[in-house]
């Protein structure tokens, strides 16, 4: 039996400035815990645009993450508009982040794109109004349960 | 030689037991135990923040004393350029260095040729493009320990060119040779140091098997006995200066960069600043750079603890200076890189950090430290000695230290006793019960 850490971090919505927090804590616990760099990297960067999208659009929300010594799966959980069109979203350089967002350097395009080339798996669930939850999962090579 | 030797060591005496230098500390190396502080040694990066922040000066490196020098028939002072700035009203470096030979040195030779020469070397390694990008400088050694325990992903970002101080001590050692007709052995070369971090050094250097210095003199030790020497040269300074603006920038911090000759570069100081760069590098948040100089001390090299002028003062000084110098006087004569100023050996990571050797019993290990964390107050008082609760409950894990070390749990515990006690000393035994019983019938 393999045993699992679960770790949760709530991401606020109004303060960019804390964006990055979540998945920065995240990696350092990974790298405390000894994980390959490579896993570790990967997870960092994908959580990291998640997160910076759950502040984007959709006013901050939840992280659930699951640690076990062969995958690290993320949900990212937010109540906000939900993406209307997943398979645009996921477009390299498709964004609807406003101009103010743009201007700081955000809102490029990549998030989602990003997200997908960094983890090994990933999934969208998203309903109008109701809000997204994004899982990526990055398995860890040579560790099998 | 141990491999995490350093250069900072403890003044018992001295020592207070106070949490300055624990919580302060960017490894989380110091921990308080009996009363005194005791540095973990594989975790230390020798940054100097510890002696910047104690209070009671108990915390202190160890440069190699002036006499030290005696030991070779030709010795050769290799001044750092931070030492320029350390001077009122100064006009001409070769004041300084006709000072150093003033008082005992045969030859002077200055590290900022050192550096002109690893700049270049620098541009064309960088132009070759077989270094991932960004990469980062290799010229401070805290910064290097740093990455070697904290960054595993940039150890091959690291530029694996040697110091300008070795730079510079290869090109003294080789010129005082020629000159001299001495055998390398009887030819010493110390570094006029404004930091403690090159003393380890120089004593356990990383990327290279030995060092090509003999030794470390810090600047705040020749202080007195120069400025005494220069004051009393009476207008006999010897022209020794051959290093331009290049060399001698590399003091502050944006100095090595600027010699780059490319605006593609970031460049940070000060060891808090440093980590919080190399995160965002680790996360492939600088595209668009091509080169970062981090420096562990504020300001620069000129930050250094064995410095003796306020830092931004020494870089204004030092920015005078270099005004009417040439750009640069030192350049390779070869096309290719020279071996001799490359490293040997990769840059590897140390995972001194990692809760257990394994990714499963580390799990374990942070279940059961997270479960104690819970249990302490989340103050981080540092009165147990250890930088913070989560640090605590880790030492805790690691058979380190107790719960007990913590004076809110200790107290828990006395009040447990004490109201205990307080109900012991209420109990009135009835001693006659089976007696009374007996009364009654």
């Amino acid at each position: 039996m393999s045993q699992t850490i679960h770790l949760h971090y709530d991401v606020p919505g109004d303060d960019f400035t804390r964006a990055g927090e979540a998945s920065g804590m995240v990696k350092n616990r990974l790298k405390k815990l000894g994980f390959p760099s490579d896993a570790v990297r990967r997870v960092a960067i994908a959580m990291y645009e998640g997160e910076i999208n759950m502040v984007i659009h959709a006013n901050g929300g939840v992280a659930e993450i699951d640690i076990a010594p062969d995958r690290i799966d993320i949900q990212l959980i937010d109540h906000g508009p939900g993406i209307p069109d997943v398979e645009k979203a996921m477009q390299e350089g498709w964004s609807t982040a406003p101009d103010n967002v743009r201007s700081l350097g955000f809102g490029a395009g990549m998030g989602l794109p990003n997200i997908k080339k960094y983890t090994d798996e990933m999934r969208i669930d998203t309903e109008i109004g109701k809000g997204t939850t994004v899982f990526m999962t990055v398995f860890v090579p040579g560790k099998s349960s | 030689m141990d491999r995490f030797f350093h250069s900072v060591t403890l003044d018992k005496d001295k020592c207070k037991g106070c949490t300055n230098c624990i919580k302060r500390c960017p490894t989380e190396a110091i921990r308080v135990r009996d009363g005194k502080a005791v540095i973990m040694s594989e975790r230390c990066i020798d940054c100097s923040v510890c002696i910047r922040v104690c209070p009671y000066h108990a915390k202190k490196a160890r440069p190699d004393p002036i006499e030290s020098i005696q030991n070779f028939k030709y010795k050769i002072a290799l001044p750092a350029p931070t030492l320029y700035g350390q001077f009122n009203n100064l006009d001409d470096i070769d004041t300084v260095l006709t000072g150093l030979k003033k008082i005992g040195f045969d030859h002077v030779f200055e590290v900022s040729r050192g550096a002109e020469i690893i700049s270049e070397a620098t541009r064309r390694v960088m132009s070759e493009g077989k270094i991932r990008k960004p990469v980062i400088s290799s010229a401070c050694p805290a910064v290097v320990r740093l990455i070697r325990v904290r960054f595993p992903d940039l150890c091959e970002n690291v530029l694996p060119l040697k110091a300008p101080m070795e730079a510079a001590a290869i090109m003294a050692k080789r010129e005082a040779a020629e000159k001299t007709g001495l055998p390398m052995s009887d030819i010493g070369v110390f570094f006029i140091t404004p930091c403690a971090a090159k003393v380890t050094d120089i004593k356990m250097p990383i990327g290279i098997d030995r060092s090509a210095v003999d030794g470390a003199i810090a600047i705040s030790d020749i202080y007195p006995a120069l400025v005494g020497a220069m004051n009393k040269l009476d207008g006999q300074v010897e022209p020794l200066s051959h290093s331009g603006i290049i060399g001698v920038g590399w003091a502050g911090i944006g100095g090595e960069s600027a010699a780059l000759l490319n605006e593609q570069y970031l460049a940070a100081d000060g060891i808090e600043n440093v980590i919080k760069v190399l995160e965002e590098l680790e996360d492939e948040r600088f595209s668009e750079l091509d080169f970062i100089e981090l420096n562990a001390c504020p300001g620069g090299c000129v930050g250094g603890v064995f410095t003796v002028e306020n830092p931004y003062v020494a870089r204004a000084r030092i920015q005078k200076l270099r005004k009417y110098l040439p750009v640069s006087c030192n350049h390779l004569s070869e096309e290719e890189v020279p071996s001799q100023l490359k490293w040997t050996s990769e840059l590897e990571f140390a995972p001194v950090l990692n809760l257990a050797d394994n990714v499963v019993e580390a799990m374990e290990r942070m279940t059961k430290a997270q479960t104690i964390a819970e249990s302490l107050p989340g103050l981080d008082c540092g009165s147990c000695g250890a930088p913070s609760c989560r640090a605590l409950a880790e030492d805790i894990v690691l058979g380190q230290a107790k719960e007990s070390d913590c004076i809110f749990k200790m107290r828990e515990r006395i009040q447990s006793i004490a109201n205990q006690l307080t109900e012991i000393e209420g109990y009135v035994p009835h001693p006659s019960i089976s007696s009374k019983e007996g009364d009654s019938q």
